[in-house]
């Protein structure tokens, strides 16, 4: 049985420029596999820089990669024609961070729930349309009749990122793309926004990609974890043995840096050292901000296991089991 | 899952359509007295055309030379047209060319600009590069040429109109594709994708729509330059000379010497007709400018 | 670029010392209404507080609720259809609202800063950073030669952690965290007895976020300024500030010390905004609050809170606006369910 979704040795790079080619590597070398049975919430955290937002455009095949290929069910995304892209379109859905940008300001919300509805041919006919929007848009906390025929602008941020999921919900993909979906939204409703993301993972058996810089809600949500910094993983495996016991000096800072809601838990035990604006060439890419660089470190350092569903790419552990880019997947709990 | 409990109705009573239209004509004056004078005009090319006797708009037609009076209250010229009915014929003539000179330059700015900038590649660089060579050459002295060039009986207000459009289409073009460019980028066009809509199904569904006002803005400003055109044309002797175009009407006056001879009427009505026109058109298209900000649009 | 390091502040007990508890900072009755085409909205309802010096306030709410608007009324910056009605505002010895176009202008930044929020955005593209600090205090009629304007900014600069060099660059050549903490340089210029912040970490990553909050903090320690910080990250709250204030629909429902926020929380609201924070323990739990915040145009009657609250379906509620009351140890409550003795009965 074809995997739903498979990323292999990925890589994105941007030249700039036909004069000074100043090549940019957003993402390297990354491979991933997502299964149908297993449906899983899977956090990739990460700054800006990080090539979060890269790998969610190339898992909805907005953007092509450079090297390495994405594959579909057993095709390359690239190569899909017909119903088969339109099978590709309807199980790969995203819900993105800008609650107001996603909206056409030209119609009425109505219009982000009906289009997908007609042209998956979701519903046989308009009331039965009408019904599965009302029902979605029940399900995310909303009265319908508030919500509907209404413009966006008259609506507030909470609600129209509530009918982002509504839209989520209404589909229900085999893979979602959630591109920081509460990061504008006010504190009070994210609790919601996340319960809804969760449950569309267990009842409807949604595998979700949840995109953040927030390690609080990533922690509270997913059940695994990658770490990218500069467009290469640093760390990844199970969420909590990642957080509570981070190993890379990197994702160390991060946990460090958390604002958690707790007076006990204090952010801020180790000092930061500030990123210098310089290509990283061909070593780690945390190389200048790292406390613990080694003259080893000036060349790539890959995967090593620390232990099962845990693993960090940096040579303090080189003595541990090396891991092959291409079996990340491996680390990541089902 | 939490028990969602709901908050009272939210009901806020949006005033109605025509409502917010007035309201917004009271803060963009502008644009109300422009389609106050636009309004007017169209008022009295149609009353005209029911109330006077537009055969009288030709030469030789009436008494000539005859001021203002009852019987006729613009007036005659030197030809013998009553120029009333001249006026009416030339405002509805001088309509016909705007319309289609505009609707035609416009028409192809919206599909040349979509498609350079939706398909980009070699579609883009073709369009724009011969937008970018076009622009910079002198319309007058063009138009002056091949207008001068044509046998006077080829000469009608549908080759006029041809003549405008010929180097007007540009600056629609390059409007509506950097307009297209940003729309396209923007995330509702992902979300649609995201949707299943085809390429043209964003182009005609998504993209368009939000356009409008800039195809608005477009339209009329090539109508204003269309009646523009025209109108300088006609006076330098280059129009259809048969036809009472406003234009012509005061070629042929300033021809016979019309001041000095003391027919004071006939160039000057269809100067005041001219500006009417041209003020009308220019105040639109400032108005609709404003309108086609979005910060504006926020009036509901 | 830099490569500067920050060093983590010493734990923090809760409650700083107070060096000296005077207030510097004083909110009376503050109200600011919207007259828009559809209704009038009460954005700001009677909404009074207290800031000593040195002390750090964190103003948390809905969008909606009245925190930024708080903010732009102490600065008089309300722009019509909005209007300050009524209030004062003490800073120090000055009140703000009835001082004259001028002399509100200089106290602002003079007296009171406000970095807004994306204000790094702000910034002007194409004029040098140090050009535009040199303004501020310029316009603030700082007398002195260019030398010494020039020293002042680079002390600014270097409070906030920030290489002198600065001052010579463009607002593009900068990250994110730099734009942003070079706002901050340029709200202490003129050394302010107020900063208000708002949400200045919201476009940041995680570790720029901390590192900005140090900067403030370290800042507001040298010129023992008073801080308020709008937000909406409990989360921040916990690891910034000393008090904690709770906005809804332009009220004031809660003013406690961060301790007692986050360990004994009064109001319904706030207990419902601590019991839906993720932290380490409630993993998988998910508390939101139910409902949405009500439209300042049509406020329920009574509480306004009644219709999401889980005590909220019974009179007095449901009819009457509750008043604030003031408990054991200066916290302050607006809810029907406390009076000044603690929980009512019944």
């Amino acid at each position: 049985m074809a995997n739903l979704l498979e990323l292999r040795n990925v890589s994105k790079v941007y030249q700039r420029g036909l004069i000074s080619s100043h090549a940019t590597v957003a993402l390297r070398d990354f491979s991933l596999t997502l299964n149908e049975e297993e449906p899983t919430i899977l956090t990739v955290a990460g700054e800006s820089g990080s090539g979060k937002t890269t790998l969610a455009m190339l898992l909805l095949g907005f953007i092509t990669p450079t090297v390495g290929e994405i594959v579909y069910r057993g095709k390359n995304i690239s190569g899909l024609t017909g119903r088969d892209r339109m099978a590709y379109r309807r199980e790969v859905q995203a819900v993105f961070q800008d609650p107001f940008a996603v909206f056409n300001p030209f119609y009425t919300v109505d219009h982000l729930l009906s289009v997908p509805i007609r042209r998956f041919k979701l519903a046989s006919s308009r009331s039965e349309a009408r019904s599965k929007m009302e029902e979605s848009l029940s399900a995310v906390g909303l009265r319908p009749e508030d919500v509907l025929g209404r413009f966006p602008h008259q609506l507030s941020g909470g609600q129209r990122q509530r009918i982002n999921v509504a839209r989520a919900l209404l589909l229900k993909p085999r893979l979602l793309i959630a591109d920081e979906p509460v990061s504008m939204v006010d504190a009070s409703l994210r609790a919601t926004i996340l319960e809804t993301l969760r449950n569309l993972q267990r009842d409807y058996g949604v595998s979700i990609i949840y995109i953040t810089h927030d390690l609080t809600t990533a922690y509270h949500i997913s059940k695994s974890i990658v770490v990218l910094y500069r467009g290469g993983v640093m760390e990844a495996g199970d969420v909590d043995k990642v957080i509570k016991n981070p190993q890379h000096p990197y994702t160390q800072l991060l946990v460090d840096s958390i604002p958690w809601p707790n007076l006990e838990q204090r952010w801020g035990q180790q000092p930061i050292q500030a990123r210098s604006g310089q290509a990283i060439g061909e070593g780690c890419p945390f190389l200048p901000r790292c406390p613990h660089a080694m003259d080893i470190c000036k060349t790539r350092p890959p995967l090593f296991q620390i232990e099962p569903k845990h693993a960090a790419a940096c040579f303090l552990y080189d003595k541990q089991p090396q891991i092959a880019a291409e079996k990340l997947s491996e680390q990541l709990p089902a | 899952m939490t028990t969602v409990a709901m908050s009272p109705q939210q009901a806020i009573e949006q005033p109605n359509g025509l409502v917010l239209l007035l309201r917004y004509l009271r803060r963009n004056k502008g644009l109300a007295v422009g389609l106050a004078i636009f309004l007017a005009l169209v008022l009295f090319t149609v009353i005209g055309s029911f109330t006077v006797d537009l055969k009288h708009a030709y030469p030789l037609s009436v008494g000539l030379k005859k001021p203002p009076s009852w019987q006729y209250p613009f007036g005659t010229d030197f030809f013998g047209r009553d120029l009333l009915a001249a006026m009416v014929v030339g405002l509805w003539q001088t309509a016909v060319i705007g319309i289609l000179a505009g609707g035609l330059g416009t028409l192809i700015g919206v599909i040349l600009g979509f498609i350079a900038a939706y398909f980009g590649g070699f579609a883009d660089a073709t369009i724009r590069t011969v937008c970018q060579i076009l622009t910079p050459i002198p319309v007058l002295l063009i138009q002056v040429v091949i207008a001068s060039s044509l046998d006077k009986r080829d000469v009608t207000i549908f080759t006029m109109a041809f003549i405008v459009v010929l180097l007007a289409w540009m600056g629609p073009t390059l409007v509506i594709r950097s307009q297209v460019l940003t729309m396209k980028e923007r995330q509702f066009v992902s979300v649609a994708k995201l949707s299943g809509v085809s390429d043209f199904g964003i182009i005609f569904k998504e993209i368009l729509p939000n356009l409008l006002p800039f195809i608005a803005a477009a339209f009329v400003s090539q109508v204003f330059l269309a009646v523009f055109a025209a109108f300088y044309l006609a006076v330098l002797g280059l129009g259809p000379l048969r036809e009472p175009l406003l234009g012509n009407i005061i070629w042929a006056a300033t021809g016979q010497g019309a001041f000095f001879n003391g027919w004071w009427w006939w160039p000057i009505e269809p100067s005041i007709g001219m500006i009417l026109i041209l003020g009308s058109l220019a105040l639109i298209n400032m108005g609709l400018d404003e309108l086609a900000n979005p910060r504006v649009r926020r009036t509901e | 670029m830099n490569s500067m390091t920050t060093t983590a502040p010493d734990a923090r007990t809760a409650m700083r010392p107070a060096t000296a508890a005077t207030p510097v900072l004083r909110v009376e009755g503050l109200e600011v209404t919207y007259y828009t085409d559809l209704g009038r909205a009460k954005a700001l309802d009677n909404v009074s507080f207290t800031l000593n010096s040195g002390e750090k306030m964190g103003v948390v709410g809905e969008s909606g609720s009245g925190k930024s608007t708080m903010a732009l009324a102490m600065m008089r910056m309300i722009k019509p259809p909005g209007r300050v009605e009524a209030g004062k505002v003490w800073v120090g010895d000055t009140e703000l609202v009835s001082l004259n176009t001028e002399d509100m202008r200089k106290a602002r930044l003079g007296k009171i800063a406000y970095i807004p929020q994306g204000a790094m955005n702000s910034l002007n593209p194409v004029i040098r950073i140090g050009a535009q600090m040199v303004d501020a205090l310029k316009s603030h009629d700082v007398k002195g030669s260019s030398a010494e304007l020039r020293d002042r900014c680079f002390a600014a600069l270097h409070s906030v952690d920030l290489d002198p060099g600065v001052f010579r660059m463009y607002a593009h050549e900068l990250s994110g965290g730099m734009k942003q903490r070079v706002c901050i340089a340029i709200g202490i210029l003129l050394k302010p007895q107020v900063i208000i912040c708002d949400e200045p970490t919201s476009a940041l990553d995680v570790v720029t976020q901390r590192q900005v909050m140090e900067t403030i903090d370290r800042v507001q320690d040298e010129i023992n300024a008073a801080v308020i910080l709008i937000g909406h990250d409990m989360g921040l709250m916990a690891q910034f500030v000393d008090k904690v204030a709770v906005m809804y629909a332009g009220r004031l429902v809660e003013v406690a010390t961060v301790r007692e926020m986050f360990t004994d929380p009064k109001h319904p609201y706030s207990r419902a905004l601590i019991a839906s924070l993720p932290n380490l323990e409630n993993k998988g739990v998910f508390q939101g609050i139910p409902g949405l915040a009500p439209s300042l145009l049509r406020l329920p009657s009574g509480c306004a809170f009644h219709p999401r609250c889980p005590h909220g379906n019974q009179d007095p509620q449901r009819s009457v606006r509750p008043e604030e009351v003031t408990l054991a140890g200066g916290r302050k409550v607006t809810c029907h369910l406390y009076d000044a003795e603690g929980v009512k009965n019944g």
